[in-house]
């Protein structure tokens, strides 16, 4: 029997294998930003122990910083000036504020060309899914492992299933990666994905840009699957050309050898299978508290009746109280008050094309708050050369330096208690965007056409 | 960590589903550099509900969480932990955990004890009908008990030795040093290395 690609780059990092334990894994590359290292870099100075390969490291800050001219509040700044001074002392490289690399964990790294196809990727944050769009193993880890990783560059782990997901038939219009993975979830659900790693295939993937695959493989986490990976092809290998971290002359042909051979084998079998029919797609809009709580942009708001067990029920009924929604009523009828394009699923310059073409000549409705922060510092750069952030001011958005801003509540940009805002970042539970906010997640285009229209919509009803 | 062998006492009934990490501890409290300092934090918007089970008198001092289905899913944040940690808890009973709330309870001592949907309401049930319940995790037996009731509940030997032995995994890594050089010396040339 085959192997599927994420056993195979499993097998091919396997430290030490015992009879009653999970496997030691080797780790290709371990990022670090400053919210959930802190305690792992203390943890490895009160044990005396050195970072075993300070090379394999990447740091940055991209959860705790604000994204305008605004100074830092006091107790960011410190844990801000923490990994500063916890790379200068275990000598990895960061990128500070202001470094024109910085930018979200997620988004630099690819763009780094430091996340190739077949190696394995761990950082302290869940949405590290993301670099499995490239054909890397990837997944987020909790603090104490940081430290291990740290430590020893390698991680205790059990083996995960395999589950396939399928994805089919060309796209409709206005649909977009961000549609075909809020699709997925709404099939099988928050926990459809759990002790896995979902490969994402078939011919709408395959004809996905590297970006659109990340978008997918980013929320891989949402259905509650440890990892998302897509297998190499052409796209990826183009995409990865000529990046500054990508092998080069000899080393190129010889890495690319490698990358060919990793496709899941035609005999290789998944644990679980489902299969999505992409032409029946339609752009979705969260109306409830967890991201498998959706419905297109078509529907109206469900009753809670309409769920069958007592458990679903009892949370869509909670979930409304929250979001403060009626059933019945028109999903395009709900006014926001807050428009954030941003974060690690939707912030990379295809994103802001297509959400820029949307509002080019446009206002955003007025008494509407509406931002848009870049993945990282070079696609801000790459978006200024094309006009983009024109085109956005011009309409009435802000335009912000990289960071993750609005997706977390938790630098300076937060929701106000009772602000409900179209997000196209990838948790819409309660609180997320700040304490009482009410998220709704949705593609760049969809969030595009609300913030004009000031409720949800789509480009061609503006 | 301290050896954990059982966790006996009473429970909060918190039984909802898909609870995230995000409500155990909202973002604000992440900007903290240390372990501790955290319980405050726990469940901090649903605390602020009167009728929140939390503020229910009965339950305090419960040292076990009962809770609905892929608990701590979400966010890696290992604080959500820490926080139930220093607020008493001790393990938590659920059909089901998020895969990285569960590495990071087992790093901290917290028993994740998984359990059928069906035991899991029978519990919450008797701890309703009785909040002086006492509830048992066994580890090394991986039995919980409570009055009429006595589940087996699965725990692989890698994860029950850890918290029987509240083993330092970085130690215990470090003496398989020669299988990770070995490891490193076969690394292809091609692979990045940050500069
Ligand atoms: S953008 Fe949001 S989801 Fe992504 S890493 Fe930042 S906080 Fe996490």
């Amino acid at each position: 029997m085959g192997s599927t690609l994420s056993q195979k780059v499993w097998e091919r990092h396997v430290v030490r294998r015992a009879e009653g334990e999970p496997d030691l894994l080797y780790v290709d590359l371990h990022l670090v930003h400053e919210v959930t290292s802190p305690q792992a870099f203390e943890g490895l100075r009160l044990a005396k122990r050195p970072l075993r390969r300070p090379e394999l490291t990447l740091a940055t800050m991209d959860h705790n910083v604000p994204t305008n001219d605004a100074a830092p509040e006091e107790i960011s700044a410190r844990q801000i000036e923490a990994m500063a001074q916890n790379a200068r002392e275990f000598g990895i490289r960061c990128f500070p504020m202001g470094d024109p690399d910085q930018g979200i964990v997620h988004v630099i790294s690819p763009q780094l060309g430091l996340t190739q196809p077949g190696m394995t990727i761990v950082c302290g944050d869940s949405h590290t899914s993301t670099h499995g769009a490239l054909g890397a193993l990837a997944w987020g880890i909790g603090t104490s492992e940081i430290e291990h990783v740290l430590a020893t560059q390698t991680i205790w782990q059990k083996r995960p299933g395999a589950m396939a997901v399928s994805v089919n038939g060309a796209l409709p219009p206005e649909c977009s990666a961000k549609d075909v993975i809020l699709g997925i979830i709404a099939r099988i659900g928050t926990a459809g994905g759990a002790g896995t790693v979902i490969e994402y295939r078939g011919s709408t993937i395959r004809a996905l840009s590297l970006e659109g695959r990340m978008t997918i493989c980013n929320m891989s986490i949402e259905a509650g699957a440890r990892a998302g990976i897509v297998a190499p092809d052409e796209v990826t290998f183009a995409w990865l050309a000529g990046r500054p971290y990508a092998p080069k002359g000899p080393l190129w042909e010889l890495a690319l050898d490698e990358w060919r051979a990793l496709p899941s084998d035609d005999d290789a079998r998944f644990d679980r299978e489902v299969t999505i029919d992409a032409t029946t797609l339609r752009p979705y809009v969260t109306w409830g508290t967890n991201p498998a709580q959706s419905v297109t942009i078509d529907e109206r708001v469900p009753s809670p009746d309409t769920f069958g067990a007592d458990a679903n029920r009892e949370a869509a009924a909670r979930a409304l109280r929250y979001q403060e929604l009626r059933p019945g009523t028109p999903v395009r009828e709900i006014a926001v008050d807050a428009v954030f394009i941003g974060s690690c699923t939707n912030a990379r310059l295809e994103d802001l094309r297509t959400a820029s073409e949307v509002v080019r000549g446009r206002r955003v409705k007025p008494g509407l708050r509406a931002l848009v922060v870049p993945g990282s510092m070079r696609v801000k750069a790459d978006a200024e050369r094309e006009g983009l952030d024109r085109i956005f001011r011009e309409a009435g958005f802000e335009w912000r330096d990289a960071g993750c801003s609005m997706c977390l509540g938790m630098n300076p940009d937060v929701l106000r208690p009772g602000e409900r805002c179209a997000s196209t970042s990838n948790r819409n539970f309660e609180g997320r965007q700040g304490p009482g906010g009410r998220t709704h997640l949705v593609s760049p285009a969809v969030a595009a056409a609300t913030a004009i229209a000031g409720h949800f919509a789509l480009p061609s009803d503006l | 960590m301290e050896p954990v062998r059982h966790v006996v006492g009473r429970a909060l009934p918190l039984a909802r589903a898909d609870v995230d990490t995000d409500q155990i501890i909202p973002s604000h409290w992440l900007k903290r550099l240390g372990r501790t300092g955290y319980a405050a934090g726990l469940f901090e918007a649903w605390r602020r509900d009167p009728g929140f089970v939390m503020n229910d008198a009965r339950y305090d001092g419960a040292s076990i969480l009962l809770a609905g289905a892929n608990f701590g899913s979400g966010s890696s944040r290992e604080h959500a932990v820490w926080a139930l940690r220093e607020a008493g808890f001790r393990a938590v009973i659920a059909p089901r955990f998020a895969d990285i709330f569960k590495s990071n309870a087992l790093a901290n001592g917290l028993v994740p004890v998984e359990l059928a949907e069906a035991i899991v309401t029978r519990l919450v049930d008797a701890v309703r009908a009785d909040p002086a319940t006492e509830i048992a995790v066994d580890v090394e037996q991986r039995l919980v008990t409570a009055p009429g009731l006595r589940a087996p509940f699965a725990l692989d030997d890698h994860a029950r030795s850890r918290l029987l032995a509240g083993l330092d995994d970085i130690a215990v890594t470090l003496l398989r040093e020669a299988d990770i050089t070995a490891y490193e010396k076969k690394r292809p040339e091609w692979l990045p290395k940050v500069r």
